[in-house]
């Protein structure tokens, strides 16, 4: 698994050079706006400054971008994913000053002062996060694609100490759908970090 | 979602003035508003972000219960002193929506939220006289399954969908607002309208109010409370039926019921005919049973919902059970 994540990582960056757009070193594309076309400002958008998983970034959007767009769109951190774009989901899970919430039901520019944290800041340098650790220790993924979303809301559940039985790990799960049926296993992976005691 | 203006505002005042602009909308947690701005039901061209102003703090004690209307859901939901002196209060939050949405919405919000009827969600649905008024009800003839069978009219057939609201029209609470004319008071069970032939006004906010409060009284001696929400899933759903019941039990008869029923009514219906029926009865599942069938009484169920009138029936039943167990 970690050679394919390697690999993945590897292609993403090539490609990402590839169409001179900024690296997955999560620069903005404004700020490399000089290596490519100039961004087309309209009079409806504004500046903000988004802080995600600790550092900042100095954009000019529409209000009406979600956090959800901002973080894929502009920042190029596609870890988070789009599924419903609708707060059905949960595919777009991210933390926002500590608290997990639907990026797509929420507007970046509200997010102005307030700290963004999204899967690809959850692991410490090269450590993954327990919850990370655990979902691929337990296989708690079969497509992948809501996992982000699965790591980030089970890493909240078990800060916010949820994770006292297997009911109640269903039940605060289940702003997150996963249709390949991993639930069992993501609800494995989430009983070992919160048996561990490991899951700060 | 089309695009538009976004101000934040800093007082109160700021606010109500930002809102009198043609075409604006308030925006507090934002999870219902921006879902039917990306559908294009609504197309405001000037947000109005009411999360600048201070009214995000709460305070239950014995006098009851004074709750600032950008609370979030979870925070309220969190709170002990909210589950020890109102439980139905807490079990309708924690039935509703998810984890994610309950971190950003706010009680105000809740108690706006727009209902869940297809037709008035989906604008290629060209009738729906809540979002265009005079167009005409897809519903009624339709697909119309999850829809009311208590106060609709030939107009308008959809349900309300807040939990919250249910609990707090059981509870008799009251809705501080604040408008351009100052601040005024109105009571749950007379904050919602019912469709008639304006389903396009829901509430009798004016243009231009917000909520900034929600006050409960507080609980009579002795009462208990209970939330009781039936679903087509078992969580991050609507109502299919639900009950909210705050009953007084005095040796072993009712004192005091105030029942409201959820996913039933074009808006969170109270039921002062089973109250009455509850009032002395004795806590015996067969009188409760009784009482609870005098839920359906004006019923008018629609060609896919004839289920919801036993089953309310049998929901409230239950509800009352276990309250008085």
């Amino acid at each position: 698994m970690s050679e394919f994540e390697v690999s993945r990582r590897r292609f993403l960056g090539a490609s990402a050079a590839a169409g001179g757009l900024a690296t997955a070193s999560g620069m903005a594309r404004g700020a490399t706006a000089q290596s490519g076309a100039p961004p087309i400002r309209t009079p409806e958008m504004i500046d903000v400054t988004l802080e995600v998983n600790g550092r900042h970034h100095a954009l000019t959007i529409e209000p009406r971008t979600t956090l959800l767009d901002a973080l894929r769109e502009e920042l190029r951190l596609t870890g988070t994913k789009k599924g419903c774009d609708q707060g059905s989901c949960g595919a777009c899970t991210v933390h926002v000053d500590g608290r997990r919430v639907n990026a797509c039901l929420t507007l970046a520019a509200r997010c102005q002062g307030k700290a963004v944290t999204t899967i690809e800041g959850l692991a410490k340098d090269d450590e993954l996060h327990p919850i990370q650790a655990a979902f691929l220790a337990r296989d708690g993924l079969q497509c992948g694609y809501c996992t982000p979303g699965q790591i980030m809301s089970a890493a909240a559940l078990i800060e916010e100490g949820r994770a006292v039985s297997d009911p109640a790990i269903r039940e605060w799960m289940s702003g997150n759908i996963c249709r390949c049926g991993a639930y069992p296993h993501i609800l494995a992976a989430i009983k070992d970090v919160a048996g561990s005691g490991s899951g700060g | 979602m089309e695009n538009f203006t976004l101000a934040m505002p800093a007082t109160i005042e700021a606010v109500l003035a930002a809102g009198q602009q043609a075409d604006a909308k308030f925006i507090a947690g934002g999870t219902d508003l921006l879902q039917l701005m990306k559908d294009h039901v609504e197309r405001p061209k000037h947000l109005v972000d009411l999360e600048g102003l201070p009214l995000d703090t709460f305070s239950i004690d014995a006098d009851g219960a004074r709750i600032g209307a950008l609370v979030r859901m979870s925070d309220l939901a969190d709170d002990p002193t909210l589950r020890r002196q109102y439980p139905v209060v807490t079990e309708a939050l924690l039935a509703s929506a998810s984890p994610q949405v309950r971190n950003m919405a706010t009680i105000g919000g809740n108690l706006l939220q727009r209902t869940r009827c297809g037709y008035f969600r989906d604008v290629g649905f060209p009738a729906c006289n809540k979002r265009q008024p005079g167009s005409g009800c897809g519903a009624i003839l339709g697909l119309n399954r999850l829809h009311a069978v208590l106060g609709g009219s030939d107009f308008c057939v959809a349900t309300h969908a807040s939990d919250l609201a249910v609990a707090l029209a059981a509870l008799d609470a009251t809705i501080e607002v604040q408008g351009g004319n100052g601040a005024r008071a109105v009571p749950i069970n007379e904050f919602y309208l019912l469709p008639a032939n304006t389903p396009q006004r829901e509430t009798v906010l004016a243009p231009g109010e917000i909520i900034t409060a929600v006050l409960v009284p507080p609980p009579g001696s002795g009462e208990r409370s209970h939330y009781l929400k039936l679903r087509d899933r078992a969580s991050f759903e609507f109502a299919l039926v639900s009950a909210a019941v705050v009953v007084a039990v005095e040796d072993g008869r009712i004192r005091r019921a105030r029942v409201a029923m959820g996913g039933v009514g074009t808006k969170p219906w109270r039921l002062p005919a089973v109250e009455a029926a509850l009032a002395g009865t004795a806590v015996t599942q067969e009188a409760l049973t009784s009482a609870a069938a005098h839920a359906a009484e004006g019923a008018r169920p629609l060609n896919e919902n004839g289920f919801k009138v036993p089953l309310m029936q049998r929901a409230l039943a239950r509800a009352l059970l276990n309250v008085t167990a």
